[in-house]
């Protein structure tokens, strides 16, 4: 009986460990961990596939195809009636792509009575050539019966082609250039007088309706107007409602309203502030559509909010004992905020300002609304011209249909980007080397 | 002459002021009497009291005189707008107005014998670079004539008014330097005045969002009953020609709010478990190091504009995703190039790095003890962070998720060229659908005429989305407070 008892009784030997699933909780925390490194890469993965895209199809953009020709400028077709100095219109109006044309035709050994052949060169040189040789003429008359090398622009097509972005093997209807032009292409560059060239033109052209003329140059130029506004009016602005909502308010309604109001304004989507604009600035104020000064004013009112909260944080981080000295030697209120509050807080301020202004460069939507999305050829002089911006200009470029506007669109965000990243850094150096811990 | 030389000219006496008065203020420094301020006060104070008082008379008179010069010819419209061709009255109203400024820019002889019929006046008008609406009628250039002689007289009375109140400011800023004069205390009185002015302005904006918005969504809402708007399923605004009534189009909230809720939807089931995942493995995994790395390369992601984005999805992803559903079907794609799946991912890939900046503060502000009470029972890291951190966090993570959703209805540029234009109501996520902000772009560009409803419902949507991410703001910006206060 007591065997049978000690039988049944559990063997005294050490206790096993009890089972609280170790090893499973710790593979749980391994994949938990796995998630969130996962995660990071995710984001990370997506970063590089989005920029390397854009930069890949962007790139090319930097360098156009140009063709050096031989050009005459034959006066029987600038001024056949000889009446330039009476009439300066004729040099205005005279038809100069048929001299690229010919200038070619003599490059390639074509004669030009061979009509079919003529007829072929059409779109090989861009049509842009009859701004740049008129304003050759029209600032030197003399080259008038003269013979000059020119760089002129290939036209979209065969600037395509010459990059090798369009697939050759494809029958030869069924592609942009045609067998004669890649033909004339290769003993172009085999003569060494075609060559892609950088795109200077992309900074400089406006907007256009061929590719190759089109460029940034006057959305810079607009976008460039409404960073003025925008820190002009956001700057002091901003600064000075957070200098009186950290030093000066009093504990009020008031007070929390603003505070309430500007968090908000933070969060309102942009196009709201598109509305605005349109509805307050055009329509009520009468300031004219596609106006740079409308853009600055909308982006101001979007930026105000970034700029106070960043400038209440600087504000509040400097320390109460450089308030208290000051006063205590008898410095007034106004005083110590002006004198030694603010001084210390610029670092944190001009920060904040920086990446405002980020913000609003690549901001489009709001801009769409007022009528920035404009055909704009001109540099505006004033902020009161028709103007457009560097992101509606990319807008713009992605509704257009051709492949050498995606081109040139990527070229613009690749613009754009650098623009923001040479932004960013400042602010980030600013902050690691002004920053102060108290 | 513009107001704006007036101004210039005010400013101008008020900086001979300062100087006048900073020196006068010094020369009593000498006297015996010890100064109550600082020479360079009394200079800001005559400064102050030369231009403050006359710019603001310069800003009030303006706006007067240019609503009295409306008024005027208001007045002098109607026996003949009435049976011109000109259908409304605010037409006409705006031509009268651009034609008085166009005869602005001509020169003094032009304007003394000026044409009586607008065909003869246009050439001239022409060669000054101005271009007139054709339907300008010849009535209107002695309206405009009589006008600009109006608004020329009035601008010159308040500019020469602006300009004597400015000198007797600064007269009196200079008389009134005494050695015991507050001047410093004056100034700093102004100075704080304007502090407050200019914080006024965030709530000035607001003010203008909500009145310009529901002004126009009135106008739109007397030709369109808002049950129609509000409870529409149609969404068919047909571009009538100008003075057109009879075909309205039809203008259904529904289909867009469905289209806007559903992008949104996506983009949140993107963007907020990879976003706090990537929180969380920052906040509780990762060295300083790798922190001080990854972190600015995600706020690199926040601050690329969303048109990068958007152009990435029409041009890379769209095109990818349908070749590849074509090459698995091997037929005919599934999913088209611009598709809900499209712009909600790629705007959840946009609001990856605002749900994790979001919640990498609100978990780093769970206070230590809770996790070292956690780990000290003997729970694994992550046991921690599921049972306790998270928990702890959770209301200040729903404010975060509330502040992305916001973010992602009132985004725009991703689905103005990733999402489609058609207004419909579908389940697919492989179709287009479109948002309110898609429509309101829509409405809004291009050639507009201002008062029809077709650009007008521009305003209604406006006020919708506003109205919603507000409401969303407000409730997440009080948890997320409600939340910090827990813990401090």
């Amino acid at each position: 009986m007591t065997d049978a008892t000690l039988e049944r009784l559990p063997v005294a030997k050490a206790p096993a460990r009890r089972d609280i699933g170790l090893k499973r909780r710790y593979a749980a925390e391994r994949r938990f961990r796995f998630y969130g490194l996962a995660a990071i890469s995710v984001g990370l993965v997506f970063l590089a596939v989005m920029l390397l895209s854009i930069f890949g199809k962007g790139y090319t953009s930097f360098v156009q195809t140009s063709v050096l020709l031989p050009i005459t400028f034959d006066q029987k077709v600038i001024d056949p009636q000889n009446k330039r100095d009476s009439d300066p219109n004729v040099l205005v109006k005279a038809n100069y792509p048929v001299l690229a044309q010919r200038a070619l035709a003599e490059r390639l050994g074509i004669s030009p009575t061979d009509k079919p052949q003529m007829a072929a060169l059409k779109g090989f040189v861009s049509d842009g050539v009859r701004t740049q040789l008129r304003n050759m003429v029209v600032a030197d008359p003399s080259l008038i019966g003269t013979t000059k090398d020119v760089w002129v622009l290939a036209g979209a097509n065969i600037d395509s082609a010459f990059k090798g972005q369009i697939d050759l093997d494809v029958a030869e209807g069924n592609r942009k250039v045609s067998d004669k032009q890649v033909a004339w292409m290769n003993q172009l560059r085999d003569q060494g007088v075609m060559e892609g060239k950088f795109n200077t033109g992309l900074f400089t052209f406006g907007a256009s309706s061929r590719p190759e003329t089109a460029g940034v140059g006057v959305a810079i130029v607009g976008s460039f107007y409404m960073m003025l506004i925008v820190l002009v009016l956001a700057l002091p602005i901003g600064v000075a409602a957070s200098i009186y909502l950290e030093e000066f308010a009093p504990k009020n309604r008031l007070t929390d309203i603003i505070e309430v109001n500007i968090n908000n304004l933070a969060a309102v989507p942009s196009i709201v502030f598109g509305l605005l604009g349109l509805a307050v600035f055009i329509n009520f104020m009468g300031l004219p559509r596609s106006a740079a000064l409308v853009g600055g004013l909308v982006l101001t009112l979007m930026t105000l909010p970034t700029i106070i909260i960043a400038t209440r944080a600087a504000l509040a981080a400097v320390p109460p004992s450089i308030r208290s000295a000051a006063l205590g030697l008898g410095a007034s209120k106004t005083q110590t905020v002006f004198h030694h509050v603010l001084p210390l807080a610029t670092p944190g301020i001009l920060t904040g300002t920086i990446i405002g202004l980020a913000r609003a460069l690549g901001e489009t939507a709001p801009l769409l609304l007022i009528g920035m999305v404009a055909f704009v050829a001109d540099y505006p002089t004033t902020p009161l011209d028709p103007s457009t911006a560097l992101p509606v200009q990319i807008y713009m470029w992605a509704n257009e249909a051709e492949r050498a506007f995606v081109e040139r669109m990527s070229g613009a965000i690749i613009i754009l980007l650098v623009f923001l990243m040479a932004m960013n850094i400042t602010a980030i150096v600013l902050r690691r080397r002004f920053e102060r811990h108290w | 002459m513009p107001m704006i030389y007036y101004v210039i000219l005010v400013i101008s006496i008020g900086i001979v002021a300062l100087v006048i008065a900073r020196r006068r203020a010094a020369l009593q420094i000498q006297g015996a009497v010890k100064q109550h301020s600082r020479p360079h006060y009394h200079g800001w104070w005559a400064f102050l009291l030369a231009t403050v008082p006359a710019i603001l008379l310069i800003i009030v008179w303006s706006i007067g005189s240019s609503i009295y010069v409306e008024r005027r010819i208001d007045a002098q419209l109607p026996q003949q707008a009435a049976d011109g061709p000109i259908a409304s009255r605010s037409l006409a109203l705006s031509l009268v107005g651009r034609l008085a400024d166009a005869l602005h820019r001509l020169d003094a002889e032009t304007l003394a014998n000026l044409p009586s019929s607008f065909e003869e006046l246009r050439p001239k008008l022409a060669e000054k670079g101005v271009a007139l609406a054709p339907d300008t009628q010849d009535y209107m250039i002695p309206i405009a004539v009589e006008a600009n002689r109006t608004g020329d007289a009035l601008q010159m009375t308040g500019g020469v008014l602006a300009l004597l109140l400015s000198i007797a400011g600064a007269a009196y800023g200079i008389r009134s330097i005494q050695p015991r004069a507050r001047a410093r205390n004056n100034v700093e009185r102004v100075v704080r005045w304007g502090l407050l002015a200019s914080s006024m302005i965030a709530i000035l904006t607001t003010i203008g969002i909500v009145l310009s918005m529901l002004f126009e969504t009135f106008y739109f809402f007397s030709s369109v009953s808002p049950l129609d708007f509000f409870f529409g399923t149609v969404w068919d605004p047909r571009f009538a020609a100008a003075g057109a009534t009879d075909s309205v189009g039809q203008f259904g909230l529904i289909p867009l709010l469905a289209g806007t809720l559903y992008i949104a939807f996506i983009a949140l089931l993107v963007a907020v478990p990879i976003g706090l995942m990537s929180a969380v493995y920052m906040a509780e995994y990762a060295s300083p190091h790798v922190r001080s790395i990854v972190k600015p390369a995600l706020e690199l992601l926040a601050g690329i504009p969303t048109i990068v984005y958007g152009i990435f999805a029409l041009v890379t992803l769209g095109p990818f995703l349908r070749d590849l559903s074509a090459a698995l079907t091997g037929g005919s794609p599934f999913i088209q190039a611009q598709s809900i799946f499209t712009a909600g991912f790629v705007m959840g890939i946009m609001l990856i790095p605002v749900v994790s900046s979001l919640s990498d503060d609100i978990i780093t502000a769970v206070p230590r003890a809770l996790r070292d009470g956690s780990l000290g029972l003997g729970a694994t890291r992550s046991e921690t962070i599921k049972r306790v951190v998270l928990p702890a966090a959770l209301p200040g993570i729903v404010g975060a998720i509330l502040l992305t959703a916001s973010r992602a209805i009132g985004e725009t540029m991703i689905v103005v060229l990733a999402a489609g234009v058609a207004a419909r109501l579908t389940l697919n996520p492989f179709e287009a659908m479109t948002t309110i902000t898609v429509k309101i772009v829509n409405q809004l560009t291009g050639d507009l005429e201002f008062n029809s409803p077709q650009t007008l419902v521009a305003f209604a949507l406006g006020i919708t989305l506003f109205a919603v991410t507000l409401l969303m703001n407000i409730v997440a910006l009080y948890i997320v407070r409600k939340y910090r206060e827990q813990y401090e």
